[in-house]
């Protein structure tokens, strides 16, 4: 489960916030203040005490600083010394999300418990329902014995008092693909085998404990202190993720540094035309099914967890490789960032040769707000190059596969099905069209539920967001008309 | 009774900083206080220029003129609680 509006999260963009000021005010000089600035003494604590709450968002900064925790040699490395070491980096560090193991409170493992509203009643449902005999009863009350118990829940179901409860692990119970679990010591650990990038687990861990390498730094350096032509290729569901008018981003994206801005919705319309023709040809040729292949997540999931659906997910390449092939036939020396609400988005820009960095929503607000720079009071600026309809709704469910359908139009007999988050459910449905057949042949596949509105770098509310780019959308021209 | 004016400042600063979290009031406000609130999204106020601030405490938000700093979804709804129970006392 996500959970929205919470401590973590804001505090997450404050460290972001602070090591961007940090670099701009003098190269990390004074970073080891920030931790203490964050959590001032006079301040109550999360967590034990201060040094503790200090001690996690050190960890934290030095995520910020493109440093997995997990890397750490020696705890003396100051925040400064990671900051300098940050700025002597030319290429990006290789995406990773991480467990800060001192922030893990090793959740329980997950289980059914009985509480105190259980009045051991006559009926005992749950004695009764339970397969593997694991309740008795003590002192009048039920129990359940943990070695027997195998989880399945049925007690919670039939209980009339709901007096028996689940209680998660958060980030596991969020993870889609299984790569998140415990060690002997109760800690959670990522496998990077199995992890997929989705940051789910980060969007819902309550302790604030998981972190992923920020490239923040990489692009401010490259902005301030060399003299490289620096593009931002802003993802189609950047619309609403900040104050003003998208064209007023464009100017101060432009003031905080970069040469040049282009919307990815243009390589969006590029994807729309393709997997709109090879939708098409696949069908004419007798083939039954395909899923789009825009969310990296999935794409992911698919290579390592749903190799069934593997020969269904579409060739064609993602909005983010249009976008970046189109800067880098202009200028082949230039460096292109991808600016995004997605953390997987990293790892896709690992295996494409023209995407340099990958930013996050969240981190391109930080460096904003460092540079004192407002949104709303910089001056309208048209894209070089404009968007049409179809690429500008691919942030929302079903708009991947609405854009798609408007190009097939009655060239082939289309139904879409969209396929909205990628639960642990939704990958057993992956696997059973794979194998036993779908009713629909086009299935859009979004990681995030409600799309890339919802991903886990967003800054504004999903529904807010939604909002904005729908009325972006019936701004922008139809491409089927073109 | 008037309804609370809550102006959730929409500057980039304190947007970035959490006030877009607490736009969820206008879709799903506790419903207690729901009709009983106007919501305005107002341009930046400024505060997070202060230079007398250590660092800035944004986001900002304001509950009939009474200001609240570093302005969280729960900080601002027992902020109108608050203001609410005065309100009907007087």
């Amino acid at each position: 489960m996500l959970i929205p509006k919470n401590n973590a999260n804001q505090m997450r963009t404050r460290i972001l916030i602070k090591i961007a000021e940090s670099y701009l005010e003098n190269k990390f000089k004074d970073a080891d203040r920030i931790p203490l600035e964050l959590r001032p003494k006079e301040q109550q604590p999360s967590r034990c005490c201060i040094y503790k709450d200090r001690a996690v968002l050190k960890y934290r900064c030095m995520a910020s600083l493109g440093f997995s925790p997990e890397e750490e040699t020696d705890e003396l490395t100051t925040l400064r010394e990671y900051g300098e070491k940050a700025l002597e980096r030319t290429k990006p560090e290789p995406a990773q999300l991480c467990v800060i193991d001192v922030a893990c409170s090793a959740c329980i493992k997950s289980q059914y418990m009985v509480t105190n509203a259980c009045r051991g009643c006559f009926a005992r449902p749950c004695q009764m329902n339970c397969p593997k005999e694991a309740i008795s009863f003590v002192n009048g009350r039920a129990h359940i014995d943990p070695d027997k118990c195998v989880s399945c829940g049925k007690c919670h179901e039939v209980c009339p008092y709901h007096s028996i409860i689940r209680i998660p692990v958060p980030c596991e119970e969020a993870c889609p693909v299984g790569a998140i679990t415990k060690d002997e010591f109760g800690k959670e650990h990522i496998d990077h085998e199995k992890c997929i990038s989705c940051g789910k687990c980060l969007q819902s861990c309550p302790f604030g404990a998981i972190v992923e390498r920020s490239q923040m730094i990489d692009v401010l350096k490259l902005m301030h202190d060399t003299d490289k032509k620096v593009v931002a290729m802003l993802a189609p569901a950047v619309v609403g993720q900040f104050p003003g008018e998208i064209t007023q981003l464009v100017s101060a994206l432009k003031k905080a540094g970069f040469d040049d801005v282009i919307e990815v919705a243009v390589g969006a319309d590029i994807t729309t035309q393709k997997e709109a023709a090879e939708f098409i040809e696949k069908m004419q040729s007798g083939e039954k099914l395909m899923t789009t292949s825009c969310c990296p997540a999935y794409y992911r999931a698919a290579q390592v967890h749903v190799p069934e659906i593997k020969p269904f997910v579409s060739h064609t390449k993602t909005p983010m490789y249009y976008t970046a092939e189109l800067v880098k036939q202009q200028d082949p020396s230039c460096v292109a960032v991808f600016v995004g609400p997605c953390l997987a988005k990293r790892a896709e820009a690992e295996y494409d040769p023209n995407v340099d960095y990958v930013l996050t929503f969240e981190e391109m607000g930080a460096i904003l707000v460092a540079s004192g720079i407002n949104v709303d009071e910089c001056e309208p600026e048209q894209f070089g190059v404009m968007s049409y309809a179809q690429g500008r709704q691919f942030p929302l469910t079903g708009g991947v596969a609405g854009a798609v359908v408007s190009l097939v139009g009655d060239k082939a007999d289309i139904r879409p099905e969209k396929i909205d988050g990628l639960s642990r459910e939704n990958i057993k449905l992956l696997k059973r069209y794979a194998t036993k057949g779908c009713e629909n042949n086009l299935l859009e596949v979004m990681c995030c539920e409600g799309g890339c509105i919802s991903g886990p770098g967003c800054i504004a509310l999903p529904k807010k967001a939604a909002r904005s780019v729908e009325a972006y959308v019936a701004k922008g021209e139809d491409l089927s008309k073109k | 009774m008037d309804k609370i004016t809550v102006k959730i400042c929409s500057g980039t600063s304190c947007f970035v900083m959490g006030a877009a979290q607490i736009q969820a009031l206008e879709f799903t406000p506790p419903a207690d206080i729901a009709d009983k609130i106007d919501i305005i999204e107002v341009r930046c106020m400024n505060l997070c220029k202060d230079t007398h601030a250590k660092y800035n405490r944004g986001p900002f938000v304001t509950v009939d003129n009474e200001l609240i700093e570093e302005a969280t979804y729960e900080k601002v709804v027992t902020k109108i609680r608050d203001v609410l129970k005065n309100k009907e006392c007087q």
